[in-house]
């Protein structure tokens, strides 16, 4: 059975709206699972990416199928495009909140083999970052199903705090690893996370941008100011 | 759609042709309303455009076909090299030799290969064997039928498939040397393979020959053509560079006929 553009761009747009709600999902449970070190949280992000990976290459799929039968130009051609590029996006986030999940595991396991009932210290801006990196990879899905170019812009003016934080919570973990130092196996683990957070962030300011081209045909990949 | 980057005409640095203000009825009806833009020399310009739209009509100004329509009416001006087309003292015969044209069904003269191609030197007085000759074979190569058509290019080119006799209408009209070539929808009676060759041929001229056409084929126009021009109603809504106008065109009529939400 064969579809025409509009109808094909919409089921598009249904599937990618589908897996950007499993990812923005699979982010919020690995922050979650932070926070509370929770293991099984973390098993449910890892369990979740074989299906984030199957969307991924559905949506990649429907990409494919509307060029080749459609061969879509103006607004059709870069609402296909910039799916095929926010779909590897969102993908890669997957996997990053996996990796985030992974060191909560890990955490959970060299606390056990030590016998260590001791809390585990987070820098303080990890709040923020928490709280930053999910509002923006939400924000992204919201401008992506808007079609709201502002928000986009707003999104991509978010990284820097991401940044921010990370770099503040490096200072606070080389504190610590000085001052308590029998945090310091846990250490490179929390600052893998903070890494993981920044990474998200970064690719939802590429989504940001790619959703703006997507909406104005602008590339602003690599202005300065936006 | 925003965009405060680009105008919906843009201006060309070297044209050969300016068009100016140019109004064409059919009795009292009017098809084309106040056209203004210029045509860049040696490059290729796609008209598109939902039927009846005066595409065809337009290209057929340029050569003067529409003098041959009693009822049509014109005014404003079209200027070739800074001559205005319509101005009294112009030669058409002139004027066709240097703009030629290519139809949507290929006409081919039933006389022979040879013969189609040289037609248009022959009546314009050219007798010496040596240089016809040359003539044909650099126009029959140019036009990639050469290897085809070698051998017998003394037999009728009514025995020609239907791609062959287009590419020789192509030979014929480059063999008098124009400025421009016209096309109204070269391919449109052609098969992928042949409309393949004509579109790699087109690609060959560019850059030697400025080469204006009508198609409504919106791929074929993105394949083709440096800079496209969108016609509805007989208004010129969009003109801009090709790439530009298939990604991020300026006009929503634009973007509504070229995704097929309309037209």
């Amino acid at each position: 059975m064969t579809e025409d553009i509009q109808s094909s761009i919409a089921g598009l747009k249904q599937h990618m709206i589908f897996l950007g709600t499993v990812v923005e999902e699979s982010v919020t449970t690995a922050i979650k699972a932070v926070h509370t070190l929770d293991n099984e949280l973390a098993e449910r992000v890892l369990d979740g990416d074989k299906k984030i990976n199957s969307l991924e290459v559905n949506v990649e799929e429907l990409c494919l199928k509307i060029l080749a039968l459609h061969q879509p130009v103006a607004s059709d051609l870069r609402f296909v495009i910039t799916v095929l590029k926010i779909n590897t996006d969102f993908e890669r986030i997957g996997d990053l909140a996996c990796k985030i999940a992974d060191k909560v595991i890990l955490v959970n396991r060299t606390k056990q083999a030590a016998g260590s009932s001791a809390p585990i210290i987070m820098p303080s801006e990890f709040d923020e970052m928490f709280e930053t990196t999910q509002n923006m990879f939400t924000s992204c899905l919201d401008a992506f199903v808007s079609e709201d170019a502002d928000l986009a812009h707003k999104v991509c003016l978010m990284d820097d705090a991401v940044d921010d934080a990370k770099r503040a919570i490096r200072l606070d973990l080389e504190e610590l690893s000085k001052n308590k130092p029998e945090l310091q196996p846990y250490l490179p683990m929390i600052l893998s996370v903070a890494r993981g957070l920044e990474r998200i962030s970064d690719h939802a300011a590429h989504i940001a941008e790619d959703i703006i081209y997507m909406l104005q045909g602008r590339i602003i990949r690599h202005e300065k100011s936006i | 759609m925003k965009n405060d980057n680009r105008n919906a005409i843009i201006a060309i640095e070297d044209s050969i042709v300016q068009v100016r203000d140019l109004n064409l009825f059919y009795g009292t009806s009017q098809a084309l309303f106040n056209l203004n833009f210029d045509i860049p020399r040696n490059k290729v310009t796609a008209l598109i455009g939902p039927s009846g739209c005066g595409k065809s009509t337009f290209i057929r100004c340029i050569n003067r076909m529409n003098d041959l329509v009693d009822s049509v009416n014109i005014n404003g001006s079209i200027q070739l090299d800074q001559q205005d087309i319509f101005d009294k003292s112009v030669d058409v015969i002139d004027l066709r030799r240097k703009i030629g044209m290519v139809f949507q069904k290929s006409n081919p003269f039933p006389k022979s290969i040879y013969e189609n191609v040289i037609y248009g030197l022959r009546i314009g007085g050219v007798t010496e064997k040596p240089v016809l000759e040359e003539a044909a074979e650099v126009s029959l190569k140019r036009s990639a039928l050469w290897d085809e058509v070698k051998d017998r290019l003394h037999d009728s080119a009514m025995g020609l498939s239907g791609g062959q006799m287009q590419r020789l209408c192509i030979a014929r009209a480059i063999a008098v040397s124009p400025d421009i070539i016209l096309m109204d929808e070269p391919c449109s009676a052609l098969d992928p393979r042949s409309t393949a060759h004509i579109e790699e041929l087109i690609r060959e001229l560019n850059g030697e020959y400025t080469i204006i056409i009508v198609t409504h084929n919106m791929q074929q126009a993105s394949r083709v053509s440096d800079l496209t021009a969108f016609l509805y109603e007989g208004e010129l809504i969009e003109f801009g560079k090709t790439t530009d106008l298939f990604t991020v065109p300026v006009k929503k009529a634009t973007e509504d006929y070229i995704t097929g939400r309309f037209g």
